[in-house]
């Protein structure tokens, strides 16, 4: 049980850096330069009142839906696969290492030139970027899978399926998660950068065109309000989820 | 029936296994004594089909169970999915009839984690018995047990075996287990080429 000053830690957290905020923008005395927290109120109103900034959240979490489902898709399915044989990782392990080191700023720019600027090239982009993270992630799940539990499925000739789901997967559970944690934090900024190049709606093409613009605040009240947005898919879905899976520890 | 013969069993160079020939009938129970590491548990997962990398032939029925050293159960499922996974055909009733049956009525919805070892252990043999298989392998079931429970769980088995009447070979270390469970006593011994019974 935590007690209420442990629960209470994060919002002091938070009140803590609004602070620093506050005290960095009264210094700076420039509101071009770095606008105070509540510098951003009225620019928030105007554009949530005008609709632009529901309609470029909702074009970037969608590219991040997409792009995460697809990498979590195909992430899972190699790492597992990886894991489980020693023979496809010895071929693979090293296109894993090419890649993991790429840049995300190259794969970017070879899939606008190679498919175009287009949704699917951005999609691709994101999801390339972030395959082979996920599947080192659950490449060690796979890896860590008690082989007694194998045995248990071969001796009773348990289905295919039925050990998927109630055998391999719970013991991969903790390994998704990480996987889905890191993978939407580090998604929704490869996308914001994916609208930057070559989008022309989303987060990311708001920023850039602030940029120009030289306008802080609105840099800032995009940025912010798709922060919240991850911040309430981590509290209200991730979050969740990870308990939901993870209950029988703490029975 | 359980038919063994295998030529030999190695792992890499090293021999495991010799020739090693000898049957069950059904509803006999052998035990398999031996000292530590001479291969026992590695005639077993032959027998029972975990391991298939090995010179011979077994002839073992459809239905078998295995009780494992270790209870080996699923701890993110309840007690009675336990039981309900591994026989998706069993009724909620027979289910929970059985873990009746082994001591552990009113445990249905308890996670493996929140029963001692002793219940673990009666949850596996549960779920080896309650598919009435044809042939049972027991690779040191009442290791760890303290005397007075490893005493219970013995007599719980023998009856379960009296019941359920499969083909049954078990590891044991414990002499007064083998005079308990079993009808006839195999001992595996190191040889030259792999371990081989000895009468």
């Amino acid at each position: 049980m935590q007690s209420p000053y442990t629960r209470l830690t994060p919002l002091f957290s938070i009140l803590g850096l609004l602070a620093l905020w506050s005290v960095a923008a009264l210094l700076t005395g420039d509101a071009q330069v770095l606008p105070p927290p509540w510098g951003l109120l009225g620019p928030f109103q105007q554009e949530l009142a005008s609709g632009e900034l529901i309609r470029h959240l909702g074009a970037t979490l969608s590219r991040v839906i997409w792009a995460f489902c697809l990498a979590m898709i195909l992430g899972v399915s190699l790492g597992l696969a990886m894991g489980r044989s020693a023979r496809l990782n010895a071929w693979l392990d090293p296109w894993l290492v090419i890649f993991l080191n790429l840049p995300a700023l190259v794969l970017i720019v070879l899939c606008y030139l190679w498919i175009g600027l287009t949704e699917a090239a951005a999609i691709i982009a994101v999801t390339l970027n972030k395959v082979p993270n996920v599947a080192v992630v659950l490449r060690e799940g796979a890896r860590a899978c008690d082989p007694a539990l194998d045995a248990l499925g071969q001796v009773y000739r348990m289905p295919w399926r039925t050990r998927m789901r109630h055998v391999l997967f719970p013991q991969l559970a903790p390994f998704i998660a990480a996987a889905a944690r890191s993978g939407v934090a580090v998604i929704w900024k490869i996308v914001l950068v994916v609208e930057f190049l070559g989008r022309s709606s989303g987060v990311g093409f708001q920023i850039h065109l602030y940029f120009q613009l030289f306008d802080v605040a609105m840099v800032l009240v995009y940025a912010l309000s798709f922060i919240g947005v991850m911040l309430l898919v981590e509290w209200l879905i991730l979050q969740r989820l990870e308990r939901h899976v993870s209950r029988w520890r703490r029975a | 029936m359980i038919k063994v013969d295998i030529q030999s069993k190695s792992f890499g160079a090293v021999p495991v296994l010799g020739a090693i020939r000898f049957d069950v009938s059904p509803s006999h129970t052998v035990a398999l004594v031996g000292p530590s590491g001479v291969g026992k548990s590695t005639l077993l997962r032959i027998i029972s089909g975990i391991d298939t990398d090995f010179e011979g032939a077994v002839t073992r029925p459809e239905n078998q169970a295995v009780v494992f050293q270790e209870p080996t159960l699923l701890p993110w499922r309840s007690t009675l999915e336990n039981l309900r996974i591994i026989h998706p055909e069993l009724s909620k009733k027979r289910a929970l009839d059985m873990l009746e049956r082994v001591g552990l009525g009113g445990a249905g919805a308890l996670f493996p984690g929140q029963l001692s070892l002793g219940q673990q252990r009666r949850l596996s043999l549960a779920r080896a018995f309650v598919g009435a298989p044809e042939m049972l392998i027991m690779d040191e079931p009442f290791v760890s047990l303290d005397p007075e429970t490893a005493q219970i769980m013995l007599t719980l088995t023998k009856e379960l075996i009296a019941e359920t009447r499969p083909a049954t070979l078990f590891v044991t270390h414990d002499s007064r287990e083998a005079d308990v469970l079993a009808d006839r006593v195999l001992r595996l011994q190191t040889g030259s080429q792999g371990a081989i019974l000895t009468a």
